[in-house]
């Protein structure tokens, strides 16, 4: 039981992780707050779900889905409504992703369906036993394929040109500009990036959640949590961040009270904030 | 005084509320017959009430609370508590709209000493927390079944319980809270608000503690959200969770935006349209949540003065007030 | 004499560089210190450190023999100490009268009184006093974003003065201002220090420093490489070396 609850809670976790990185991307890049970034998921999950539907076949559908949310979510999104904003107050731009999450939700409520689907189990159904142990397969795939685009992604940003074009806009925009950085380039990359990061996630949490028009709103709340608790403007921030909560949120829900898990990740956050402002792993910021 | 609200001259403030106070009496005259549109013209007057606490907080001082909904939840269970265990409505307000601020105390602490989108993920969670308490507590909230059964006040025998007397008492609230908010922002504490808005790192350097105002403007932004709660508990007679679930908390905010963010009359102008456009059209709520996001954004991009601010430009123009005084 | 201001050992690392390496030396009640040194030898870092802006990660800082390091910004401006900034910061919104008092009325009364402060007319006539003495009198009732780049630099120095400080510190005052208005305000700047303001200048422009100076600190790369009277300066090959290079 206990293995079970850790594996769960890691699983979870990881998509948090993946979540909040994409998060801490787009801060570190356009020190912008993505508060629709839970409803990237559930379009994403919407999409793939639609097209499985049409009977397309899985991978097709995750591949379309990747192609469709880079150019919507990643770089309309970035275009239209973040960049003609990067001028104004750092509120405005955050109020703006607010009413662009509300836009999002409602318009698959209207134009799909309110009502929740039930995402095709990609991983089976049967769990891997491992002597008395069983571990289901969703958490099991769930871990590997997140911890690979984890892997996958600090490899892009350590090894590659716009990897370290990143890196450097995230730690000094004013010495990036001079070194000839374009800075709003990169930032359109990091927005197609995080939507990619999205699509993973949604194929990762939809089946085990409903296909519903709200379900990413809560995921996003949590991957926020996680990339505060863990420090906003470091990727290792978002990835303790996300297995923290990841585990406190499964272990609580356990072993002390279901319902109100949301309440004790909120009180861990309050707590972290009191005592280190910039999370765990943050660094102070210029 | 510190002129946040636009400097007006004597005689444009007493026509500016003597037209505020008639077009409140008329709405009676007009529709009194009809207890439905007396029931929405009441609602929007408690919502201008909550519009106007957020503007505090956003439009005036940059703090963005998603919580807005979640602190009328508590004005208003506060109240339906209060009442249905018999005591007065006038020692259950100030009761909620005292608690409502000390939770904006508390959870403008820790938010408020970070950078501008912690208090906005705090209130979203609190909001979710709220939500959760008022679902699960069945033996205090009544759960997802609520509190039905709430008594309508009566002002020193004079019993406040049919609509139109409601509505005045409603109006009267509105009245006060307006002329209560003119003075905040008038005063010097308006003049830190806007300077923490507009430059706060400037603001620290002459002086100003950010903390102190910003935690000052959240905590009565969120108790003017909990008087409208409790206000709210007697109107629909009835309370539960899903009158105050969080994206409710999103509508204020799109309210706001569309009447003008941190001008005054604002709050007035969005909550009178977000709430009357629905009626005279036809369709889904998640259609109007839809078109009004869509405006919200087109506004923010292209015009972030919202309504008021067209309306400025207007009298600017066609009136030629106030041409910009260049003397030497 | 005394000393009004006291850097010891000042340190401030960002990520991994070091952009005040090690940092010692006073301001002596009374004089205008001059701060100078190339690009990015942490000149406006010091600054931020010493106002509350930053951090320091060592060091001391010192205000009328009063620790003052890591203190905030609001509480250390209402000690004595102002300071101006590369960038003009002002109120955008605001008018420039309202900018002047919004420099005051923080060092007056308690959170509660200003509620119900409702009488400025002290205030603003120290502010037209100010305003005269800076010659942009006749734009107290324009918004602050609409006047010119010049009158902007000279509304936050009013601001600075208004709360009659003990010490001001300057991030470039002559940067992107002409001969004439930079003539006008060093002007002002010596009638104040007359009137026994000392001042910390950050400053690039050569002869404005060393003709308004008593005496000169030279950083280069966060550290302190020379220090003393204008002509010791000039004639210092330590100095020459780190802004010609060689």
């Amino acid at each position: 039981m206990f293995i079970q609850l850790v594996v769960s809670g890691i699983a979870i976790g990881a998509i948090y992780a993946l979540v909040a990185i994409g998060f801490t991307l787009l801060w570190q890049a356009s020190r912008t707050v993505n508060f629709a970034q839970g409803d990237f998921l559930t379009v994403s999950a919407v999409l793939m779900f639609i097209l499985v539907c049409l009977g397309v076949p899985f991978i097709w559908a995750l591949l379309i889905t990747v192609v469709i949310a880079a150019v919507l979510l990643g770089f309309v999104v970035k275009k239209g409504i973040i960049q003609p904003l990067i001028d104004r107050s750092y509120t405005t731009i955050i109020v703006a992703t607010i009413a662009l999450s509300f836009l999002a939700s409602n318009s698959v409520a209207t134009f799909w369906s309110a009502q929740c689907r039930a995402f095709p189990q990609i991983f089976g159904m049967t769990p891997y036993r491992f002597g008395s142990i069983a571990l289901s397969r969703q958490n099991v795939w769930t871990i590997i394929i997140a911890i690979g685009l984890i892997l996958a992604i600090n490899l892009f940003i350590q090894r590659t040109k716009p990897g370290k074009a990143m890196q450097a806009v995230a730690q000094n925009r004013e010495a990036a500009k001079v070194l000839g950085i374009n800075i709003s380039r990169v930032t359109t990359m990091v927005f197609v990036m995080n939507a990619v990061i999205v699509v993973f996630a949604a194929m990762l949490i939809a089946p085990v959640f409903m296909v519903r028009f709200d379900m990413g709103a809560q995921l996003g709340l949590k991957a926020f949590y996680s990339a505060a608790i863990g420090g906003f403007n470091q990727i290792r921030g978002a990835l303790l961040g996300g297995f923290l909560v990841g585990v406190i949120e499964t272990f609580s829900s356990a072993y002390l009270s279901t319902e109100y898990r949301e309440a004790f990740v909120l009180v861990v956050l309050i707590a972290v904030i009191l005592i280190r402002k910039e999370g765990l792993l943050g660094t102070e910021e210029r | 005084m510190a002129n946040l609200t636009k400097k007006k001259r004597p005689v444009t403030r007493i026509l500016h509320w003597t037209i505020f106070l008639a077009v409140i009496g008329c709405v009676p005259v007009i529709f009194g017959g009809n207890a439905y549109h007396m029931y929405v013209a009441t609602l929007i007057g408690i919502y201008i009430i909550t519009s106007m606490g957020l503007n505090l907080t956003l439009g005036y001082t940059g703090q963005i609370s998603l919580g807005h909904a979640a602190f009328m939840g508590l004005g208003a269970y506060t109240v339906a508590l209060m009442t249905l265990n018999g005591y007065s409505f006038w020692l259950a307000l100030p009761l909620g709209v005292l608690i409502t601020f000390v939770a904006g105390l508390v959870l403008g602490l820790p938010s408020l000493r970070v950078k501008h989108h912690y208090l906005a993920l705090v209130t979203l969670g609190f909001g979710t927390v709220i939500y959760l308490l008022f679902s699960n507590e069945y033996e205090i909230t009544g759960g997802f079944s609520g509190l039905p059964g709430i008594p309508r006040p009566s002002f020193f025998g004079l019993d406040l319980s049919s609509d139109i007397a409601f509505y005045f008492l409603v109006a009267a609230f509105l009245v006060l809270l307006t002329g209560i908010a003119l003075w905040i922002l008038n005063s010097r504490w308006g003049r830190a608000f806007k300077a923490i808005r507009e430059n706060d790192m400037r603001a620290e350097m002459v002086g100003v503690s950010l903390l102190t105002y910003k935690l000052l403007a959240f905590a009565i932004g969120a108790a003017y959200a909990g008087i409208a709660g409790g206000l709210l508990a007697p109107l629909m007679k009835f309370v539960d969770p899903t009158s105050f679930p969080v994206h409710e908390s999103f509508w204020f905010l799109i309210m706001l935006i569309i009447g003008g963010s941190g001008r005054f009359e604002g709050p007035f102008v969005g909550a009178i349209v977000v709430m009357l456009l629905p009626q005279f059209l036809r369709g889904t709520q998640q259609l109007y949540f839809v078109i009004f996001a869509a405006i919200t954004l087109l506004l923010l991009i292209f015009w972030p003065g919202g309504l008021t601010g067209l309306l400025d430009v207007f009298f600017r123009r066609v009136l030629r007030r106030n041409p910009p005084q260049l003397t030497k | 004499m005394n000393n009004i201001l006291e850097i010891v050992g000042l340190r401030k690392k960002f990520y991994q560089l070091e952009a005040v390496a090690g940092v010692d030396f006073e301001v002596r009640e009374g004089e205008i210190l001059g701060l100078i040194g190339p690009n990015g030898s942490g000149k406006t870092t010091l600054f931020d450190c010493i106002t509350g802006i930053q951090r320091p990660t060592a060091g001391e800082v010192r205000f009328m023999g009063k620790r003052i390091t890591r203190m905030k910004p609001n509480s250390i401006y209402q000690l004595g100490i102002g300071r101006t900034f590369q960038l003009v910061q002002l109120f955008p919104g605001m008018t420039v009268l309202d900018n002047m008092i919004m420099a005051i009325q923080e060092s007056e009364g308690t959170v509660l009184s200003r509620l119900f402060q409702m009488d400025e007319s002290k205030d603003e006539k120290k502010a037209i006093e100010l305003l005269e003495f800076l010659n942009i009198i006749h734009l107290k009732d324009q918004i602050s974003k609409n006047i010119s780049y010049g009158q902007q630099k000279l509304l936050d120095m009013g601001m600075v003065l208004m709360s009659k400080p003990k010490l001001i510190m300057l991030d470039e005052p002559m940067a992107g201002v002409n001969a004439t208005l930079g003539k006008e305000i060093a002007e002002r700047l010596i009638e104040l220090n007359r009137r026994g303001c000392s001042f910390l200048i950050i400053e690039h422009n050569m002869r404005v420093i060393m003709n308004l100076c008593h005496r000169i600190v030279v950083l280069d790369y966060g550290k302190k490489i020379a220090e003393g009277s204008p002509e010791e300066i000039q004639n210092d090959e330590q100095v020459l070396a780190a802004y010609f290079g060689g």
